[in-house]
């Protein structure tokens, strides 16, 4: 397995037509989560998440692609393209 | 200001059968707002022979552009009402955004891939063009009474109608409306009159609007950006409109003043800018209109009240962020007017209303979660917000997930109504994204040897899509299938075929390019049950007449 940088989301609770509603919903949840957290227990909000999201990939290869893209290394050949119906 | 548009003004008048002073007149369906949801609701109940009172309390179309965009499926109901040529004629098609951070462009992206369509994915207008051209339409429907200057100054709900009060130059009276559409828009006075109330959240934001006439060469995009050099700290939305006016949205926050904002000193230096940014340092521009707005998601908690069906603005209301005010709005009718006129006639229950009210506050819970959400990413709300968005905006430079969560505006889509009612659930295996409670999908067709579209053919009744290659062999399938007899309404046949044919009592589209099969997944014998508004009810594999009746009394609210 490679890290995976298409869409990926998916709603299985509620499905939707609309590809964007998937990460939209996850996006606002995210952020809800974060609600009235002061920035150091945010931050540490988003360190549990990483580590749990983490477990759950497992292989450590995909994980250090992720850790080299998050600091803005390039780690594909891809460039800004037409993106179809992502409104 | 306004220079390139001259404002029609209307004449007044009274509705049939009313003089001032004078008793109680009486009207079976009157329409309070000539937006463009009060016009389409009369012309479509009017389109299906019903008499129409429409009443507006001004005497011309809308001042400045406000509503812009008009999404392909509204655009589909607007062929349905007679003005879809008029409005893409004029109007401006784009297909292409694109999505600006900083100095650099993020991503583009396409609305639709292809010419298989009809319509394209967004046009856009000025709504006082598509005032005037909906105006224009029921100017040829003797069915509506359009009475401008007629000021609804009192409503009172009873169980057989409601009552209005209504002020004109000629005098006032008082007017006994059977059923009413409430239609006049964000502060709906009729609302508030009837004692209803829109509920949900105010946004603390700023935005500057303009109406800008120039000659510049941009293409006819949809441009957004956030945090440019030219803007710092804030987006901005450009949009090209008809007649060489552009329109442009600048944040402003919330601490902006909005009566300095509006003053030419200081809105046009904003202009300046952002031209001198793209390059544009010869073009010469000149304001046209201008405005500055905050806006609120909130809507009814019922767009039912007994007799009374509020639509558009006045029943809900979202973030302008991607075009899903109007948008929505049209759709309102689309689904209200077929079940309101089979409610009228008696061939449906009123509690086909019921439908109305569950169908469409559904609709604008979805506008309203998608507008909350771009105004979310737009406008963060907290530092976290703000880091999220960064980020976002960071690695969509690169990676095609990122760009997909970059959420600019969601534009404005149909909402598929899976979980409505009126829909059968599938008893047979279909691979496609249309289900039960979905919009059809436009496909290229030919009839008689002339290349038409499918949606085109639908009319404004029930329909039974019947897809075969053998339309020749099927007279007798659709004797057997025919629900008629066991109710009131009527549906039409229509025949999708890979080959030429005819049958009589039906229409016989050919399927030239397979797009129809395909995006019903249809195969020999398959069935669809489509609704007056385009949607579908119900679909089979084979199905028999008892599951055709059974689909078609679901669909009147029986």
């Amino acid at each position: 397995m490679e890290l995976i940088l298409e869409p990926h989301f998916v709603d299985d609770q509620q499905p939707s037509p609309y590809g964007y509603m998937a990460s939209d919903a996850f996006y606002a949840e995210l952020l809800d989560a974060h609600e009235g957290l002061s920035v150091e227990q945010s931050a540490l909000l988003d360190a549990k998440l990483i580590l749990l999201l983490a477990n759950h990939i497992g292989k450590l290869s995909v994980l250090r692609t992720a850790l080299r893209a998050a600091r803005s290394e390039q780690i594909a050949a891809t460039t800004p393209q037409m993106e179809s119906r992502s409104a | 200001m306004l220079s390139h548009y001259t404002y029609p003004q209307y004449p007044s008048r009274l509705p049939p059968g009313v003089a001032p002073g004078v008793g109680i007149a009486h009207a079976p369906l009157v329409v309070v707002g000539a937006g463009p949801i009060g016009l389409a609701a009369a012309i479509d109940a009017a389109q299906r022979g019903q008499n129409v009172v429409l009443l507006d309390e001004d005497d011309t179309v809308s001042l400045g552009s406000r509503g812009l965009c008009y999404a392909k499926r509204t655009l589909e109901i607007f062929d349905r009402l007679g003005v879809g040529d008029a409005i893409v004629d004029k109007g401006v098609t784009w297909n292409t955004g694109r999505v600006f951070h900083e100095d650099h462009q993020v991503y583009h992206f396409a609305l639709l891939d292809a010419p298989s369509y009809r319509r394209p994915g967004m046009v856009n207008l000025q709504q006082y063009y598509l005032e005037q051209y909906l105006v224009d339409r029921v100017a040829k429907l003797p069915q509506v009474a359009l009475c401008w200057k007629n000021k609804v100054i009192a409503a009172q709900a009873g169980a057989d109608g409601v009552t209005l009060d209504v002020e004109t130059p000629d005098g006032s009276y008082r007017l006994q409306a059977d059923w009413l559409i409430v239609a006049d828009g964000a502060r709906s006075p009729v609302r508030k009159m009837l004692g209803f109330d829109a509920e949900g959240r105010v946004f603390q934001d700023r935005f500057l609007i303009a109406d800008v006439a120039m000659h510049a060469d941009f293409p006819a995009e949809r441009w957004f950006w956030f945090d440019p050099p030219f803007h710092p700290g804030q987006s901005v939305l450009l949009h090209r409109q008809a007649d060489d006016i552009w329109r442009i949205d600048f944040q402003l926050g919330w601490d902006a003043d909005p009566e300095a904002e509006k003053r030419p000193e200081q809105v046009i230096p904003r202009i300046r800018a952002m031209l001198d940014h793209k390059g544009y340092h010869d073009v010469k521009f000149s304001l046209e209109w201008v405005s500055v707005y905050t806006f609120q998601c909130r809507r009814m908690p019922h767009f039912r009240q007994g007799r009374a069906l509020f639509a558009g603005d006045a029943a809900h209301q979202v973030s302008p962020f991607g075009a899903r005010g109007a948008n929505s709005g049209i759709q309102d009718i689309d689904n209200l007017i077929w079940k309101l006129d089979l409610v009228m006639r008696g061939k449906a229950p009123a509690a086909l209303l019921d439908s109305y009210d569950a169908e469409r506050t559904a609709a604008a819970d979805e506008n309203i979660l998608n507008s909350t959400r771009s105004t979310d990413f737009i406008t963060p709300k907290s530092p976290v917000a703000q880091r999220y968005r960064d980020a976002t905006l960071q690695l969509a430079a690169h990676y095609p997930f990122a760009r997909g969560m970059v959420n600019s505006g969601r534009l404005s889509t149909p909402t598929h109504l899976w979980n409505s009612s009126l829909c059968t659930l599938d008893t047979d295996h279909f691979d496609c994204l249309l289900r039960p409670g979905s919009p059809m999908d436009d496909a290229p067709i030919e009839r008689d040897g002339q290349p038409g579209w499918l949606l085109q053919e639908l009319g404004g009744d029930f329909t039974l899509l019947l897809f075969t290659d053998r339309p020749e062999m099927l007279g007798s399938v659709l004797t057997d299938l025919d629900p008629q007899g066991s109710g009131q309404v009527s549906t039409r046949w229509v025949v999708v075929s890979e080959q030429p044919g005819t049958l009589p009592g039906a229409v016989v589209l050919q399927d030239v390019r397979h797009f129809a099969a395909e995006r019903y997944d249809a195969r020999e014998g398959t069935v669809y049950l489509i609704r007056p508004d385009q949607h579908i009810a119900a679909r089979w594999r084979h199905p028999n007449a008892a599951q055709v009746r059974a689909a078609l009394a679901r669909a009147c609210g029986h």
